[in-house]
């Protein structure tokens, strides 16, 4: 039987790693990753796991030494957060190329300047083609679930990638909820030992991330690009496997959330997600027909499903935290050029940059704005909400 | 010759079955020989080295084979640097232009 | 622990490299691996030694390894260490890294420092040549007073150069308290195999900054890379130390330097040098020893 507790983001996050049952853990200390590792660090100082934990001094140290136990054969764990991830960008590459499952979570921060150390998703979309698999969390317990499902994604044999495990710093790192542990013999009988071979091995000794000139670099990266396209399949399959076992499906890719028959549909990314549910409640209740697309997975994109629905909704607004400077919000290209040719309006509203609050009148506003354009009002493409001044 | 061998007959992967995982590969590959560096080779005085091994312990390459009755120079893997004739307490090693072996 | 070089095996752990001609690193890294054997997991940065060993197909270490990014190394091979131990291997195996001197003083320093402090039980080779040789010889931190490179070219206005004294890599590690940490040179093969072979039966952090002339970087025949390395230690430019049990100690100290000209005129990067030049270079070279002097007597 799994029990219930009052925890932090953070803290059930950690509750996935030590159910996870990784060999290494390494990490640096980062507002607001460090509640996560703080508890990694009482589980052991309680003698409730017994993986390595290393110390580091540095992000780019914790990520190259969780690279080094990968290369052993390790399950691996680290988190970071903002100007860490940042720091340790040039590890991400190496990990993802060699095709070594780590996972890590990213407590996302902004990124300086100006310094803030409040959430928005600036960090991770930075590191959007690093070659790592992103999934965004909505909850404490999603966040939970998915550490433990991401070891079992990352170490597929068809995908055998990295995973970030996105969790919006301070709204969800810092604030408690009921969550559900689950014993770890279930984790057990769900996420087996790591097994590879591309690995150290005395016995069959390897060259492991070798130079590659340009007569093979093209045909490891095609193979890498086929790897998430297995995720995409495989962090499905694995969410269903995870919902029969504990009954809790976060969707996959991504999730629906009364969509059937909605006119007028908001795509948002992490914890906002659980307040458009809320207002989209609310406004069904108004009669509106109003859904929302939780997109969980943004690397691999979910391409076919938004190719699928390009004709189904009036409009379409995208929820952005976070912004490709000189274009538009990061999640919002994509989902435009994923409905390339559909007949709906869209719209990309850019909002809770260096941790601003999101309120729910904003969510309306931004339906109501969408019904607008639908009625034949012209508004912006890209729009920056509840800033001080018009 | 007790050293390692050129992998002559090494053959990159042509099909997608024998593509390399990730970025791995096996250890102790040598698809093609240092001979090509050379310009000059070293002989070696058989008759009037005392192996005393300064050759074979300064060579760079480690392509003195010192298994046999006397030290063999392996001429796939000698870049001619000529460590070893510097080296050498005898003077019994001399750099020869390659192609002009006695 | 005393290395009989007639006793060594003759199997090669590193072979066929594509090193230049004479390249000091390569014989560093023959010799470190001859003493530590086939039970070594070995990685190493970005550098000459990963360019020339492992580029795919090619794979000239015989021993597992892996290439890491350039400031990354002494924190993958704790990484690799740490998991070792977390999965059971065998304690005998040992995770040896071999970095150069841009490598380890200047980007690697912050991952070495903190392997040191841990002190992960790690071998860390640093092998010196002076600069950033892989990448067309630009100068680092331990790059010799006055010396050409790219980076400090010779001209009216430049002597090469500026930096009186190379970083102390073997004082800073020292500093950490690591068990064992020393300074050696391909020149003295004997003394440099027994401190890779006591680094070996230590448990902890243990760092070895081994001079590595480069012919191709320093302008000299290649058939002089041990003759150039053996003249550095006799003009006293480079010596040969160790620090153990919080103990400093010489292991080589010439009875009287040789004048350094004999070993700067060998070399094309000092070429612009005279007379003054020797005798200031002289001079620093007897203040750094009168302080080491003091300090590891």
């Amino acid at each position: 039987m799994s029990k219930k507790a009052f925890l932090s983001a953070n803290e059930a996050a950690a509750y996935g790693v030590k159910l996870s049952k990784p060999h290494v853990v390494s990490a640096y200390p980062i507002t607001p990753q460090t509640t996560l590792v703080e508890k990694i660090a009482d589980f052991l100082a309680n003698g409730e796991a017994d993986f390595k934990y290393m110390m580091v001094e540095s992000e780019h140290s914790a990520m190259a030494s969780a690279l080094g136990a990968s290369l052993m054969g390790a399950r691996t764990f680290t988190a970071s957060s903002s100007q860490g991830l940042l720091y340790m960008c040039e590890m991400l590459s190496y990990v993802s190329g060699s095709r070594n499952p780590i996972v890590m979570v990213d407590a996302n921060r902004s990124i300086a300047t100006p310094w803030n150390i409040f959430g928005d998703q600036r960090d991770a979309m930075a590191m959007r083609d690093s070659g790592w698999i992103m999934l965004f969390v909505e909850s404490g317990q999603e966040a939970l679930d998915t550490v433990i499902q991401a070891y079992k994604i990352a170490e597929d044999p068809e995908v055998m990638t990295p995973v970030m495990v996105n969790i919006d710093g301070f709204t969800l790192t810092h604030t408690y909820d009921m969550v559900e542990i689950p014993e770890q013999e279930e984790v057990d009988s769900f996420l087996p030992p790591y097994n590879t071979t591309n690995k150290m091995d005395m016995k069959n000794p390897k060259t492991l991330c070798q130079s590659v000139g340009p007569d093979f670099h093209t045909e490891g990266r095609y193979l890498q690009q086929k790897a998430f396209e297995a995720a995409k399949r495989k962090i499905v399959s694995v969410n269903d496997e995870y919902a029969k076992l504990t009954g809790r499906s976060y969707g996959g890719l991504i999730e629906e959330y009364r969509c059937d028959d909605a006119e007028v549909v908001l795509v948002a990314t992490g914890s906002v997600a659980g307040t458009v549910r809320a207002v989209v409640d609310e406004m069904r209740e108004a009669g509106k027909k109003v859904g929302l697309i939780k997109l969980r997975s943004f690397r691999p994109f979910p391409k076919e499903y938004f190719e699928s629905v390009k004709d189904k909704f009036k409009a379409i607004g995208v929820i952005d935290k976070s912004i490709s400077f000189g274009y538009d919000g990061t999640v919002f290209s994509e989902v435009k050029s994923a409905m390339y040719g559909s007949s709906a309006k869209m719209a990309n509203y850019i909002v809770g940059l260096g941790g601003r609050d999101i309120p729910k009148k904003m969510l309306e506003d931004m339906y109501n704005k969408l019904f607008g354009m639908v009625s034949g009002k012209n508004e912006a493409e890209v729009q920056f909400l509840g800033m001080r001044w018009e | 010759m007790n050293k390692p061998k050129w992998n002559k007959d090494y053959k990159a992967p042509s099909s997608w079955d024998e593509m390399f995982f990730g970025s791995s590969n096996g250890v102790g590959i040598l698809p093609t020989p240092n001979s090509g560096f050379r310009t000059l080779h070293p002989e070696i005085d058989s008759e009037a080295c005392i192996k005393c091994m300064m050759c074979w312990i300064f060579c760079p390459e480690g392509c003195i084979d010192k298994s046999g009755e006397h030290l063999e120079v392996d001429m796939d893997y000698c870049k001619g640097c000529g460590i070893c004739a510097t080296e050498c307490p005898k003077e019994c090693i001399k750099m020869v232009k390659d192609g002009d072996s006695e | 622990m005393a290395v009989n070089l007639k006793n060594l095996p003759d199997e090669e752990l590193l072979y066929g490299v594509k090193t230049c001609q004479g390249c000091g690193v390569t014989l560093a890294a023959r010799l470190a691996l001859k003493v530590l054997g086939e039970r070594t997991c070995l990685a190493t940065p970005a550098c000459c030694f990963a360019a020339t060993t492992t580029v795919y197909p090619q794979s000239s270490i015989f021993v597992n390894n892996a290439i890491t990014a350039f400031p990354a190394l002494a924190s993958t091979i704790s990484g690799m260490a740490v998991a070792a131990e977390a999965l059971g291997w065998d304690e005998d195996i040992t995770f040896l890294g071999i970095a150069g001197d841009g490598g380890t003083v200047d980007i690697g320093l912050q991952a070495l420092s903190g392997a040191a402090e841990r002190n992960d039980n790690i071998i860390y080779i640093c092998v010196d040549n002076e600069a950033y040789m892989n990448t067309g010889n630009q100068r680092s931190g331990v790059t010799s007073y006055k010396a050409w490179t790219t980076t400090t070219p010779t001209g009216p206005c430049s002597k090469g150069e500026k930096n009186r004294f190379k970083k102390s890599l073997f004082e800073i590690m020292a500093a950490h308290r690591v068990p064992y940490t020393a300074t050696a040179s391909v020149a003295y093969p004997k003394d440099f195999m027994e401190k890779v072979e006591k680094a070996k039966n230590i448990k902890g952090c243990k760092v070895i900054h081994v001079m590595t002339p480069c012919p191709t970087g320093w302008g000299y025949d290649p058939a002089v890379t041990v003759r150039t390395a053996k003249l550095a230690v006799e003009c006293g430019l480079w010596y040969l130390a160790e620090f153990e049990n919080n103990e400093f100690k010489f292991n080589f100290v010439p009875k009287e330097f040789k004048p350094v000209e004999e070993y700067l005129k060998l070399q094309r990067r000092f070429r612009h040098l005279d007379e003054s030049d020797y005798r200031e270079i002289e001079a620093n070279r007897d203040i750094e020893w009168n302080r080491m002097r003091k300090r590891f007597a």
